[in-house]
C-alpha cells in the first residue's frame, strides 16, 4: 500500500478565521479565571454545597476526550491498521491538544492557581489527584515521543512500540481520572464499580466524536476531505461506542438500584431531579445517545452532514452526562442522620442549588478554544494533515 | 511553616498528666506508670501521639435554637460572613434533627470529625490537608491550592472554602482567600491547655453538652464518659475511627 504523505496547512481565509474564533473563546476564558481569581469564588455558581462546577465538567470532559482521541492513532499503530494511518498524526495531536485545554481549566479554577508550583514540588502519594498529575504530565510527554516516532522517517519502526506504550498509558490515565471520583466514598453518586470502565468507554466515544469533528474542521481549512471510507469506518466506532457508554450507564444506574440500594439519588436523578432529570433523559439519553447511535448505525444516514449532527450529539449528550454525573452527584444531600429529617444553616438536607455564572461557562468554554487553538498551531507548523489519503491508494 | 512538628505541647494538661501520673506511680506498679511519665509531655515538645483530642456531644444536653457553640466559633476565628450563606464560611453548625417514624426532636452541633482515617487527608494532593501526632486535622494554609477534593472527600460536609477577600482576621487563625478551612479543635487554645471556644460557651451557658479531652488518657473525663456510656460516630459505616463522638443519638 501508499503511505500518504503529509503537510501542514497552509495559510488560508478559513484557517485565520477559525483560529479567531479559537482564540476569542480562549481569551474570554481568561477573562472569566481572571474575574474569578480577583473577585474570589462567589461570582460563581459555585458554593460550600457544590464545590465543583462547570470548569470541572468541561475539564472533566476535555482529559477523558482526550484520552479517546488518540484511539485513532492506537487503531493505526497498535492494532497494525494501516488504513487509520491518514489520522494518526492528528488523533495524536488532538490528544496533546484536549489534554492542554482541560489541565488549564482545572488549573484556573484553582483557589490558589499561583500555587502552582506547590502542586509541582509538594506531593501526597496517597492522593489519586497527585497521581494524575504524574499521567497527565506523563502522557503529553509519550505522545510527543510517538509524535516524533510518526514524524521521523528513520524512527517509524519504532512507532507501533511507543504506539503500545501510549496506548496502555491513555488506560491508564483514564482509569485515574475515573478513579477521582472512585474515591469520595461518602458520596453515593459515586460509589459505583463500573465507573473505572465507564470513564474508559466515554472516553473513546468523546474521543472519537472530537476526532471526527476537528479532524474534519482542519481538512475543510485545508481544502479536502477525509477520505470517506475512513469516515464510515469511524462513523461505525462512534456508534459502537456510543452503545457501550449507554450499556455501562444502564448497568450504573440498575447496580445503584438493586445492588447498592442508593434509591433517593437514583430517583432523584432520573425521576424527580428537575434540570438534572431533564439533562439526564432529554439531552444524555435522548440527545445524545439514541438519535446519535441511529444516525450512526443505520447505513441510510451515511451521509457527512448526519456524521457532523450525529458527532456534535454526541458531544453535547458527553457534556450533559458529565454534568449530570458532578453537578447532580453533589447538588443531592450527604445522609449523615439516616432515619431523620435534617435542616441547618448549612444546607443539610436540603437539594442544593447550583446556576453556572457566565464567568465559568466562558472558562470552562475557554478550554474547548484552547484545545482547537493549540492544534491550530500544530497543524500549521508541522506537517499534520495527509494529502492523498492512504485509503485512496489502496489496491 | 510546618505546623505538623512544631506546635506546643499544653502545658496545663502535661502538668495534670505528669501530676495523676505521680499519683498513680504511688499506688501502682511503679514500671508501668514509668511508662506513662516518659511518654507525658512537656512544653515545646511536638504533638505527641500519646494523646488524642477528642469532644464527646451530649444530645440529650443540647438545646434546640441556641448556637452558643456557633457563636463562640465564629468570634474566636473571626468568621464574619459576608451575608451569603452559601458561600460564608461555617466551621461548626447546629443541625436539628426530626426522627421519621416518632417525630422526637434533636439538635447537635456539627463539626469536623477529626477522623483517624481522614478521607480529605488522604485525597489532598499537595500534602496540605494533615493530621497532626495528637489527632488534630488541619489545613496548612501555605500548601493549600485551593482544588477542594478535600471537600468532595469529606463525609460530614465540615469543610469550607474561602470565596471571597477577607478583613479582620485573628493571628491565632490565619485565613486566606482561595483556600479551604475548618475546625481547627481550637489548636491554638488546646496547646495552651485550654479547651476549644465551643466547649467553654456551651459551659458558660450551662448546658454543658460538650465534653473535651484526650480519649487516650484514661484519667481525663472524656475518656471516663466515653467508656462508660453509650456513643456513636456519625457515618460509623465508614470506619473513620471519629474523635468527636455523640452520645443520646
Ligand atoms: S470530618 Fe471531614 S474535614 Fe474533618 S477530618 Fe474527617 S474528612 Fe477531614
Ligand atoms: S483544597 Fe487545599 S487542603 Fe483541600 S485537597 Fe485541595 S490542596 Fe488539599
Amino acid at each position: 500500500m501508499k503511505i500518504a504523505y503529509f503537510q501542514s496547512v497552509s495559510s488560508s481565509r478559513g484557517y485565520w478565521l477559525i483560529s479567531a474564533i479559537a482564540g476569542v473563546v480562549t481569551l474570554a476564558g481568561l477573562l472569566g479565571a481572571h474575574h474569578m481569581e480577583n473577585a474570589g469564588h462567589w461570582v460563581t455558581g459555585m458554593s460550600n454545597q457544590v464545590v465543583w462546577g462547570v470548569p470541572h465538567v468541561f475539564a472533566i470532559f476535555l482529559i477523558v476526550a482526550a484520552s479517546g482521541a488518540l484511539n485513532t492513532a492506537s487503531i493505526a499503530s497498535v492494532f497494525g491498521r494501516d488504513d487509520y494511518k491518514p489520522l494518526a498524526r492528528l488523533s495524536a495531536l488532538l490528544a496533546i491538544a484536549l489534554l492542554s485545554g482541560g489541565l488549564a481549566v482545572l488549573v484556573l479554577d484553582l483557589g490558589r492557581p499561583d500555587r502552582l508550583i506547590v502542586a509541582m514540588t509538594h506531593y501526597n502519594f496517597k492522593s489519586i489527584f497527585a497521581w494524575n498529575i504524574f499521567l497527565y504530565i506523563g502522557f503529553m510527554f509519550i505522545v510527543g515521543i510517538y509524535l516524533w516516532m510518526m514524524f521521523e522517517p528513520r524512527m517509524n519502526r519504532f512507532s507501533a512500540r511507543v504506539g503500545t506504550a501510549a496506548f496502555i498509558w491513555r488506560l491508564v490515565l483514564t482509569t485515574g481520572t475515573g478513579s477521582i471520583f472512585g474515591f469520595l466514598v461518602a458520596r453515593e453518586a459515586f460509589d459505583s464499580a463500573v465507573m473505572a470502565p465507564l470513564f474508559v468507554v466515554m472516553s473513546l466515544s468523546f474521543g472519537t466524536a472530537l476526532t471526527l469533528l476537528i479532524g474534519m474542521l482542519i481538512f475543510w481549512i485545508n481544502g479536502a476531505a477525509i477520505d470517506p471510507a475512513l469516515a464510515q469506518k469511524l462513523r461505525r466506532l462512534l456508534g459502537f461506542f456510543v452503545i457501550g457508554v449507554a450499556y455501562l450507564v444502564a448497568v450504573d444506574h440498575l447496580t445503584r438500584l438493586y445492588v447498592t440500594g442508593h434509591h433517593q439519588l437514583e430517583r432523584f436523578i432520573l425521576v424527580d431531579g428537575g434540570i438534572y432529570t431533564l439533562l439526564f433523559w432529554g439531552v444524555q439519553i435522548l440527545l445524545g445517545t439514541v438519535v446519535p447511535a441511529i444516525l450512526l448505525l443505520l447505513p441510510r444516514f451515511c451521509q457527512r452532514g448526519y456524521l457532523i449532527t450525529a458527532a456534535l450529539l454526541v458531544v453535547v449528550g458527553a457534556l450533559a452526562q458529565v454534568y449530570v454525573l458532578i453537578i447532580g452527584g453533589q447538588v443531592f444531600p450527604l445522609e449523615l442522620f439516616p432515619g431523620y429529617s435534617v435542616t441547618s444553616t448549612f444546607y443539610d438536607g436540603v437539594i442544593a442549588h447550583y446556576t453556572p455564572s457566565l464567568a465559568e461557562l466562558a472558562l470552562g468554554m475557554g478550554g474547548m478554544g484552547l484545545a482547537v487553538l493549540v492544534t491550530l498551531i500544530g497543524v500549521r507548523i508541522l506537517p499534520f494533515v495527509p494529502v492523498q489519503m492512504a485509503g485512496e491508494n489502496q489496491d | 511553616m510546618d505546623m505538623k512538628d512544631s506546635s506546643p505541647a499544653s502545658a496545663r494538661r502535661t502538668f495534670f498528666t505528669q501530676a495523676s501520673a505521680g499519683v498513680a506511680l504511688l499506688a501502682l506498679a511503679p514500671g508501668v506508670r514509668l511508662v506513662d511519665l516518659a511518654l507525658a509531655r512537656v512544653q515545646d515538645e511536638p504533638a505527641s501521639a500519646t494523646q488524642r483530642w477528642g469532644l464527646l456531644v451530649d444530645v440529650d444536653r443540647c438545646v434546640s435554637g441556641c448556637d452558643a457553640c456557633v457563636s463562640a466559633c465564629d468570634t474566636e476565628h473571626g468568621l464574619d460572613g459576608n451575608e451569603r450563606p452559601q458561600t460564608d464560611a461555617q466551621w461548626i453548625r447546629k443541625v436539628d434533627l426530626v426522627d421519621n417514624n416518632t417525630e422526637h426532636q434533636l439538635s447537635l452541633p456539627v463539626m469536623c470529625q477529626h477522623c483517624e482515617e481522614p478521607p480529605c487527608v488522604d485525597v489532598c494532593p499537595t500534602g496540605a490537608s494533615f493530621r497532626r501526632a495528637d489527632g488534630i486535622v488541619l489545613v496548612d494554609k501555605h500548601t493549600c491550592i485551593g482544588c477542594r477534593y478535600c471537600m468532595m472527600a469529606c463525609p460530614y460536609k465540615a469543610r469550607s472554602f474561602i470565596h471571597e477577600d477577607l478583613t479582620g482576621q485573628k493571628t491565632h487563625a490565619p485565613r486566606g482567600k482561595g483556600t479551604v478551612e475548618s475546625c481547627t479543635l481550637c489548636v491554638h487554645r488546646v496547646d495552651r491547655g485550654e479547651s476549644p471556644a465551643c466547649v467553654e460557651a456551651c459551659t458558660d451557658a450551662g448546658h454543658e453538652a460538650l465534653v473535651f479531652g484526650d480519649i487516650n488518657d484514661r484519667n481525663d473525663p472524656l475518656a471516663t464518659q466515653l467508656a462508660e456510656t453509650t456513643t456513636r460516630e456519625l457515618r460509623a459505616d465508614l470506619k473513620l475511627n471519629t474523635a468527636v463522638r455523640y452520645r443520646g443519638l
